[in-house]
């Protein structure tokens, strides 16, 4: 079972740092979100776990220091789904999913069998069989992102970063990729996904961090950690936790008045 | 069009643009003596042309045109951006600084080596200087910006050189080198730009997949194993060696690096691993062609290959602008 550590985790940007002195450890079979407001730090951590930006303190894959790790052995180890879904060249879909087996590729070595059926677990279970052979760059966002994700889901990592999955997609596509999210974790991977819908976090995390200003201001479950006050003191709003349904959900008002 | 068709009907259009190469010039040879001669049957003139003449020429015009072409397919491949080509990173303009200061130095006169080597000499300390104002950023932008410092500052010493030329003569020299030519060349310089072409072509080849992780991105591709800066190292190095040695015997030849990975690239699945060998094969057939041209078009100067090559550029350009504006 994958365990992922960090251990004072700092990461400074030019002379500004963004991330300090975080420690966590992250367990297979769960989905972590990882939420705070804009420039709190949070994909930047996510880089600095996978070895993306220099850090201080040390980042453990199974007891193993990412930084030491090769680039490659690092790769099968943990997937990474970034920020952003610009494409530069326009290949197939299928072919886009295929960049996920490239870990597992000698240099100058075919596409094995293996490899292919990886690709096609893949696509089949982000559901883009049927896009194979579209051109990604002219997808729907939805399709985009599905297909993006299962480039993810390619490498067959037992840990998966997502960094920010749900930005500009509507809410049913929302809901597609955080039932991917769940799923993945559900099948026994480590998960973790940097949010900003709060209620959509909290209905499929099993535990959310809250990051602000570079460190770790709560820790737990949806249920304990959205609190008004939290919210108040972590994105100056006023809002509204319902916790009688089957999950939290965190209705906003507007900024927080500052206190007489 | 399947990549193993594509790349035989591209083998066999260069096998026949070459075959037509040592058959056309100023004086025509039959396929019968052509054959002849292969087999060391022909006549003396035959064999003087074929050999001397026709052989070298064409060997050049293939490995000159693959190295371009292939060259252009990969940094359009890792710089994201189809306006990429060799000269972006100055190192073509280098090279041939270095040719130009053999000439304006006289010393390709004490020794035919003399003058690719020099060039070769310019492409590898561009290369530095490249990595002395790019450093360790792994922007292509700020690799870009810093070729465009090493192509201009070459470009300035080409022009102060032409500038300073004690007489037109020595200009004149300058100036036709520049336009690019594999007039005259001899199995001499087939064997000066040979090794560095294979030694580059080889290191823009190596672990092409890289290049097609780089669509979604640097980070994507560091989080797919991708040693960004190993790749960067072996891209450039491979360009400087190989471009510095096809410039070195040929000149100046422009347009092919940009024009045939453009050419290439809707036959393929459009990834930039699998513009690579399409572009290498297709450069070499074209510049056969291009240099077949030049001999055939019947002018009282022999027409330069860099000349041929820029008008080739022209209409492909065209094209493409035609289809941005949806024309055509």
């Amino acid at each position: 079972m994958v365990t992922l550590t960090l251990d004072r985790v700092g990461v400074a940007l030019g002379r500004r740092p963004v991330v300090r002195d975080v420690s966590a450890a992250f367990a297979a079979g769960t989905l972590t979100g990882i939420v705070g407001p804009n420039g709190a730090g949070k994909s930047t951590l996510a880089r600095a776990m996978l070895a993306l930006v220099p850090a201080t303190g040390a980042v453990r894959i199974d007891g193993d220091d990412v930084a030491a790790l090769p680039r490659a052995g690092l790769a099968r180890r943990i997937a990474y789904l970034p920020q952003g879904q610009t494409l530069h060249w326009p290949l197939t879909v299928e072919r886009l999913v295929g960049l996920g087996r490239l870990p597992h590729l000698a240099p100058m070595s075919r596409i094995a069998a293996g490899d292919a059926a990886a690709i096609e677990r893949a696509m089949a279970r982000a559901d883009v069989l049927d896009l194979r052979d579209r051109i990604a760059t002219e997808l729907s966002g939805g399709e985009r992102a599905r297909t993006l994700f299962a480039r993810a889901l390619a490498v067959e990592a037992p840990a998966l970063i997502a960094d920010e999955p749900l930005a500009s997609l509507d809410p049913g596509h929302q809901i597609d990729v955080m039932e991917l999210l769940r799923a993945e974790a559900d099948t026994g991977k480590l998960v973790i996904a940097v949010l900003h819908d709060l209620t959509m976090a909290a209905r499929y995390c099993d535990r959310l961090l809250v990051i602000d200003r570079g460190t770790i201001l709560a820790d737990g479950t949806p249920r304990d950690v959205l609190t008004p006050d939290l919210l108040r003191a972590v994105y100056g709003i006023d809002a509204r936790i319902e916790t009688g349904g089957d999950w939290p959900t965190v209705t906003t008002f507007g900024r927080a008045q500052p206190p007489d | 069009m399947s990549r193993s068709l594509l790349l035989a009907l591209l083998a066999a259009l260069t096998l026949a643009a070459a075959i037509a190469s040592l058959l056309f010039g100023p004086v025509d040879l039959s396929v019968g003596r052509l054959l002849a001669t292969a087999s060391g049957h022909g006549d003396s003139i035959a064999t003087t042309i074929l050999f001397e003449l026709r052989l070298p020429r064409t060997v050049l015009a293939l490995v000159v045109g693959a190295i371009l072409g292939l060259a252009g397919a990969a940094l359009q491949g890792y710089l994201r951006n189809p306006l990429a080509e060799p000269s972006v990173l100055g190192t073509s303009n280098a090279a041939a600084l270095g040719g130009v200061a053999a000439l304006y130095f006289g010393f390709a006169q004490i020794h035919p080596a003399a003058l690719p080597l020099l060039a070769i000499g310019g492409a590898l300390l561009s290369l530095a200087v490249l990595f002395a104002l790019a450093g360790r950023s792994e922007s292509p932008l700020t690799l870009i910006l810093a070729g465009l410092a090493v192509g201009t500052l070459a470009v300035a010493g080409t022009s102060l050189a032409l500038n300073l030329s004690p007489n037109p003569f020595a200009a004149m020299e300058i100036m036709t080198w520049l336009l690019g030519s594999l007039e005259n060349r001899s199995f001499e310089h087939v064997w000066i730009a040979l090794p560095c072409v294979a030694i580059g072509a080889a290191m823009l080849l190596w672990n092409s997949r890289a290049l097609d992780a780089l669509t979604l991105g640097e980070d994507a591709a560091q989080a797919l194993g991708v040693d960004i800066r190993r790749l960067r190292l072996r891209l450039l190095v491979g360009t400087a060696i190989g471009v510095g040695g096809a410039v070195a015997v040929a000149g100046a030849i422009g347009f092919v690096g940009l024009i045939v990975p453009h050419l290439m690239r809707p036959l393929t699945d459009r990834s930039p691993s699998a513009t690579l060998l399409p572009s290498a094969i297709g450069g070499a057939a074209l510049l056969v062609l291009a240099d077949i041209g030049v001999r055939i078009i019947p002018t009282t100067n022999e027409l330069k290959l860099g000349v041929v090559t820029a008008f080739l550029g022209v209409p492909i350009f065209l094209v493409h602008l035609m289809r941005e504006k949806r024309i055509w």
